[in-house]
């Protein structure tokens, strides 16, 4: 009798062509252009689009054993915080503020980005691209909502994280990610997996996630350390994938070359302009600190993606010009935006506060050429001013940057003692820049940039407040009804950390947990 | 040669992984950071599937890797047997 032989495993190479390649087909009775109509018009031409290999070669199979895997982990994890009172572990209550900035700014891009690898892998022709945008696909939206899940336990005791997606889509400087995201899937299919996949997946994403994720963990966040990490285990595949996609395209076209380097011009400074919430974060609203958001740019920058560009040299492509201009701008980042955080505490969905003497001799340590100098004076005259009963809140609105809608803050590279405004004509508008960049980036596409909702002007124009506003009853009070549009409590959601009922709660809650009351 | 590195959630999975990677790799160095391992190695870092399993006694499966990941640099490979870190230039 003959005895059947088992029939060998195929191998990882074999496994991922038959799982990939094997199941594509040509259309016959369609017209591969009707199938696929976004994908010449960016300009980037594609020769062979089986030369696109995934160097992890994931198949589906695999894919979803490992996620299940993944959120099993996750969420018996999150039981256990919730079980254990987890909140109350945390170093102090001002770190929940950086929990509030992740849920409204980071979390509903997550979903963002889901809809973008969705639309994206359904618009190459090429399977091995298209399966690994359906995988991200799924990630993302993996992360939207076990960052929902996780953050869901800290909304049960602490103010400004109730309707995150409501404040996502209208809060002053939410706009900023939320901007950053709507210009990258409203970009063609190519555009985007160099915005996402490449710029910020593999240049930008270890410093935001890293610095959070460890920031969690230095903190007692027993909750974001965990699907921070989870998050970040796809995080290894989208970094592959954002290198593989840019090597793919300019290998196949030298006239790609041109168009791929100006859009990593474009979007590792517009990624870099919304990482300055995560450069303020980092200096002064994790009240254990792990790294300087300078020292984390000189790692995760200039070392890590010094190293990557030189790599890709060998295409023609050369580091961002804009990076001379960052790296000017690393000593001052994160305290000019905390100033204006400070100043606005009225307006936002977290508290600020001024830092403590520690503190400050942590900033001045780390910042030894701009600290003491420029800043330090500027937090002891608001601090004694809190002190008399003055806390400063600015009322007036800031002029924005057309491109990164941040305030006019950011000061001339090289003489930190000057803002910096650009400014551009168009069709009879002014609009103004931030910087050099963003004004160049404005002017390569100025009919798309136009469209900005740029929530300043939006307030001045009305639009801001809840239906039925009349703005012109004596003694209308445009904020209050600015926050209410917003859905946030004046006295509650917002102003300074130190009179807020986060602090008080946390502080007789811990109490509770300590003591035999 | 620029460095690359890979970064492991620190949990008893990726102690041996953590352990066959400095044999394999004789310029790679741990830095230890709060719930993560960061290994940096000069141009190249390979895990070698062989390696762990002698480690630890068990089958072992390089796409396991994927769940305790964090992060990495350089252009990355993966076989049956290897995952290969690695700059160009
Ligand atoms: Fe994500
Ligand atoms: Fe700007």
């Amino acid at each position: 009798m003959d005895m059947t032989v088992a029939k060998k495993k195929l191998g990882l190479k074999e496994r991922y062509a038959v799982m990939t390649r094997g199941l594509d087909w040509t259309p016959s009775y369609q017209k591969m252009e009707d199938i696929y109509p976004y994908i010449t018009y960016e300009g980037i031409k594609i020769h062979d689009w089986d030369k696109w290999e995934d160097p992890f070669r994931l198949t589906m199979d695999a894919y979803w054993k490992y996620q299940a895997e993944k959120e099993r982990k996750l969420y018996s994890v999150l039981d256990a915080f919730t079980q254990n009172n987890g909140h109350l572990n945390v170093t102090d209550a001002r770190y929940l503020n950086t929990v509030k900035l992740f849920l409204s700014g980071i979390s509903p891009l997550e979903y963002v980005a889901h809809r973008g690898f969705a639309h994206a892998g359904r618009q190459f022709p090429g399977p091995g691209p298209r399966v690994a945008c359906l995988m991200q696909s799924l990630d993302e939206i993996r992360h939207a909502q076990t960052q929902v899940h996780a953050v869901s336990n800290y909304n049960k005791y602490y103010n400004g994280m109730h309707d995150f997606h409501h404040a996502h889509d209208r809060v002053w400087f939410l706009s900023v990610p939320k901007s950053f995201f709507d210009d990258a899937i409203t970009a063609g299919p190519f555009e985007f997996m160099v915005s996402i996949g490449f710029s910020f997946e593999y240049v930008l994403t270890n410093l935001l996630f890293v610095p959070f994720v460890s920031g969690a963990a230095y903190n007692g966040d027993m909750a974001a350390m965990t699907f921070g990490f989870s998050a970040q285990s796809d995080e290894a595949r989208h970094m592959t994938l954002g290198l593989e996609v840019i090597k793919f395209i300019l290998e196949q076209d030298p006239d790609n070359v041109p168009i791929v380097q100006r859009w990593i011009d474009k979007w590792t400074w517009r990624g870099y302009r919304v990482l300055t919430l995560v450069a303020m974060m980092m200096d002064y609203m994790l009240p254990k600190r792990t790294m300087s958001w300078k020292e984390s740019w000189e790692i995760y920058f200039e070392e890590n993606g010094g190293a990557l560009f030189k790599d890709l040299a060998r295409y023609g492509i050369k580091m961002p010009q804009c990076a001379e201009q960052i790296a000017l701008e690393k000593d001052h980042l994160s305290h000019q935006a905390w100033s204006t955080f400070y100043n606005y505490a009225a307006a936002a969905n977290f508290h600020t506060w001024m830092p403590d003497e520690d503190e400050m001799a942590w900033l001045s340590a780390k910042y030894p050429n701009s600290f003491d100098k420029l800043y330090r004076p500027r937090y002891e005259f608001w601090r004694e001013q809190a002190a008399k009963g003055n806390r400063f809140y600015n009322k007036t609105l800031p002029m924005l940057c057309q491109t990164c809608q941040i305030p006019m803050i950011f000061t001339e590279p090289g003489d930190p003692t000057k803002i910096c405004y650009r400014e551009v004509d168009y069709k009879g508008d002014k609009y103004h820049f931030c910087s050099d960049h963003c004004k160049a980036i404005f002017e390569h596409e100025p009919e798309k940039y136009v469209q900005a909702w740029m929530p300043v002007h939006q307030i001045y124009q009305g639009n801001c407040f809840p239906e039925g506003t009349d703005p012109t009853v004596e003694g209308f009070d445009p904020l209050a009804a600015v926050l209410k549009y917003y859905h946030l409590e004046h006295g509650r959601d917002n102003l300074d950390f130190d009179v807020s009922e986060d602090k008080k709660n946390f502080a007789e809650w811990r109490g509770q947990a300590t003591k035999n009351i | 040669m620029s460095t690359v590195f890979l970064a492991l959630q620190t949990n008893e999975e990726t102690r041996p992984i953590i352990e066959a990677i400095l044999q394999d790799n004789p310029s790679a160095v741990v830095d230890e950071q709060p719930a993560m391992v960061k290994i940096n190695a000069d141009g190249r870092l390979v895990v070698r599937r062989q390696t762990i399993e002698d480690i630890t006694g068990r089958d072992y499966d390089l796409q396991e890797l994927q769940v305790n990941m964090i992060t990495m640099s350089g252009n990355l490979d993966q076989t049956d047997d290897e995952i290969t870190l690695f700059w160009k230039a």
